[in-house]
């Protein structure tokens, strides 16, 4: 919003005060907000007490007598030490494994998680080599997280950014609240998938359960299997060119890219019939308006 | 919050009193007020097995009266049972107020069973050719130490800890529950039933009694008046999806099954792991983990999913 005074947006036109604040539209999922920053900004996006790691630097920590506490706590001290790759052994479902990190990492882990594994992560690059409990990934900003097996309920709920990607099937309430980045499912999805969707794409390679993309805002579902229902206001539209090609570039990337191609999967949007759809925050309509 | 967890072995015998603590144990954090178990094993040819309690835990603080009174609510029991002709083979105090009965009967076990109730301070918390339900106050490994399940053979059984949120913290509204009267029939459940009084009342009228506020007996009752009118129980647990309002998860187990049921929100959490041998279910994959170090593969059941497995 580089220097724009009040006086200059109130004389421009909304389309004007729309571009000028940084605020366009998301040709993929229609109406989308999203702000493109300048790059030379991207130091921002660094936390400045980030350590620095180098991915060469690579270590293990055997998790099986450790409590998830101290198995996070270890994760900050080794990537102070400058550890840019650290794998994870004896997990043993264990809950809110490597929560918190927010910044560039390479985590490995070998075996399966509990709940709220890898929450609230800003940029690590994690792989999970088993099945992954309830909410895993919540709240995740950036950064990709492969799970190679199964996952709970509530897989990426409220996520911001980054990959999600989960090889096997999840549960249910699946990107419950995302509200950006892209979720990948291999296989099924359970009831309520992309309940509350604000933004971001999801992409289910099976079936979906009832009731999907209820009261969603916005955002894109597609799904390559059966859909047992949809949810309310959630409403199927057009595959386009350009949803198959970025459906092909990222299943690809993720060793998920069906044989019979992406032709088939359908996709859901909001209806955009239930509720208020601005996507202004109020202080940012006063602005416009 | 509390904590469900189940295990079946097909076809053959283990030492399932050790594998349930083990699970239980690992799903502490999720109800550390009490914890019950329903493991079923096998007594011997036409034997009954009878676990009663004859006081509250809480009531042993109560003085020296409470002593006598146990004593008195005992020898009622023991005549009882000769009432009815029932020979005890076995009879073990396992806690100043909780007994163990091994029995040869004839008659009507349902009828001795309401015969024996109406002594004041007496409930039977189970009654059957296999199950043995044990709760009480604290964690698994506290239970276990104090009922001797470290050793305990048997086919299959579920277990529980509770986190008192709707009643009291008291043996009688932990889990599991006994289907009373009908035999070697439990329940363990996680979440809440909103009819609940709808369906109490409706029960009630059919005839069955209840002996706590506890939400969760009422998929005991339910489940063993289907049962006790020919359903089966994957039938009962279908229809339970449709009749029973809320969020829940349950297991039951008979004489030689296991079953789930999850509601149509799939609202609370179950991991299920399955071979050719061994089936093993808990609220948390850490518990399952507790009997399985190595990896293995585990999924979560859909919404609305019922299953039932064969001992």
């Amino acid at each position: 919003m580089s220097g724009i005074s009040d006086a200059e947006l109130r004389e421009m036109t909304q389309e004007e005060r729309v571009n000028a604040l940084g605020m366009t539209t998301e040709q993929l999922t229609g109406k989308s907000l999203y702000i493109e920053f300048d790059p030379d900004a991207q130091e921002r996006f660094a936390y400045p007490w980030a350590p620095d790691v180098d991915f060469n630097k690579r270590t293990e920590i055997d998790t099986g007598d450790l409590t998830n506490t101290e198995v996070n706590s270890r994760i900050r001290d080794l990537m102070a030490e400058g550890y840019g790759t650290i794998v994870l052994q004896n997990p043993r479902g264990k809950h809110s494994l490597a929560v918190g990190i927010l910044s560039r990492l390479n985590l490995i882990i070998e075996g399966s998680t509990g709940y709220f594994g890898v929450g609230l992560i800003d940029g690590p690059n994690v792989r999970i080599n088993g099945r992954v409990g309830w909410s895993c990934a919540e709240n995740m900003m950036s950064g990709t997280v492969i799970i190679e097996k199964n996952a709970g309920s509530t897989f990426g709920a409220a996520i911001r950014g980054g990959d999600l990607v989960c090889k096997g099937s999840v549960g249910s309430r699946t990107g419950i609240d995302m509200k950006g980045g892209t979720i990948i499912v291999g296989g099924d999805t359970g009831a309520l998938s992309g309940f509350m969707m604000q933004r971001g794409r999801m992409v289910v390679c099976g079936n979906a359960g009832k009731n999907l993309g209820d009261s969603m805002y916005d955002g894109t579902i597609y799904v390559g299997g059966d859909i047992r229902s949809l949810g309310v206001d959630a409403v199927p539209a057009d595959l386009t060119e350009l949803d198959k090609e970025w459906l092909t570039r990222k299943l690809t990337q993720y060793g998920l890219m069906p044989e019979n191609g992406v032709d088939h999967f359908t996709k859901i949007v909001a209806g955009k019939q239930l509720w208020n759809y601005d996507n202004l925050e109020p202080n940012e309509k006063k602005l416009i308006l | 919050m509390c904590g469900i967890a189940g295990l079946i072995h097909k076809g053959r015998r283990s030492n399932v009193g050790a594998e349930m603590t083990s699970m239980l144990q690992a799903l502490k954090h999720r109800g550390p007020d009490s914890t019950g178990y329903a493991v079923y094993g096998d007594p011997g040819d036409g034997e009954y097995v009878m676990r009663l309690k004859v006081a509250e835990a809480e009531d042993m603080e109560l003085g020296r009266s409470i002593h006598d009174q146990l004593e008195r609510r005992i020898e009622a029991v023991d005549a009882i049972l000769a009432e009815h002709e029932a020979e005890v083979r076995a009879k073990e105090r396992v806690r100043p107020y909780a007994l163990r009965y091994v029995l040869n009967h004839d008659g009507d076990t349902g009828d001795m069973a309401e015969h024996i109730e109406e002594t004041e301070g007496v409930e039977i918390l189970s009654f059957g050719n296999g199950l043995e339900l044990i709760k009480d106050l604290g964690d698994a490994g506290i239970v276990a130490e104090a009922y001797g399940l470290s050793d305990f053979e048997g086919t299959h059984g579920i277990g529980h800890t509770r986190m008192a949120t709707e009643s009291d913290v008291d043996i009688k509204s932990a889990h599991p529950y006994w289907a009373f009267p009908y035999n070697d029939v439990s329940v363990v459940h996680n979440g809440q039933i909103t009819n609940y009084w709808i369906m109490r009342r409706e029960m009630e009228r059919k005839g069955h009694r209840f002996v706590s506020d506890c939400d969760s007996e009422l998929l005991a009752v339910y489940t063993a008046h289907h049962l006790a009118n020919g359903v089966a129980l994957e039938e009962s647990l279908r229809r339970s999806i449709d009749e029973i309002d809320g969020v829940f998860t349950y297991l039951v187990c008979t004489r030689d099954q296991l079953g789930m049921a999850k509601d149509t929100m799939a609202a609370k959490p179950l991991v299920l792991y399955e071979s050719d041998d061994l089936i093993a279910m808990a609220s948390e994959e850490v518990a399952i983990r507790a009997i399985f170090p190595e990896e293995i593969e585990t999924h979560d059941p859909y919404d609305e999913e019922v299953r039932v497995w064969q001992a």
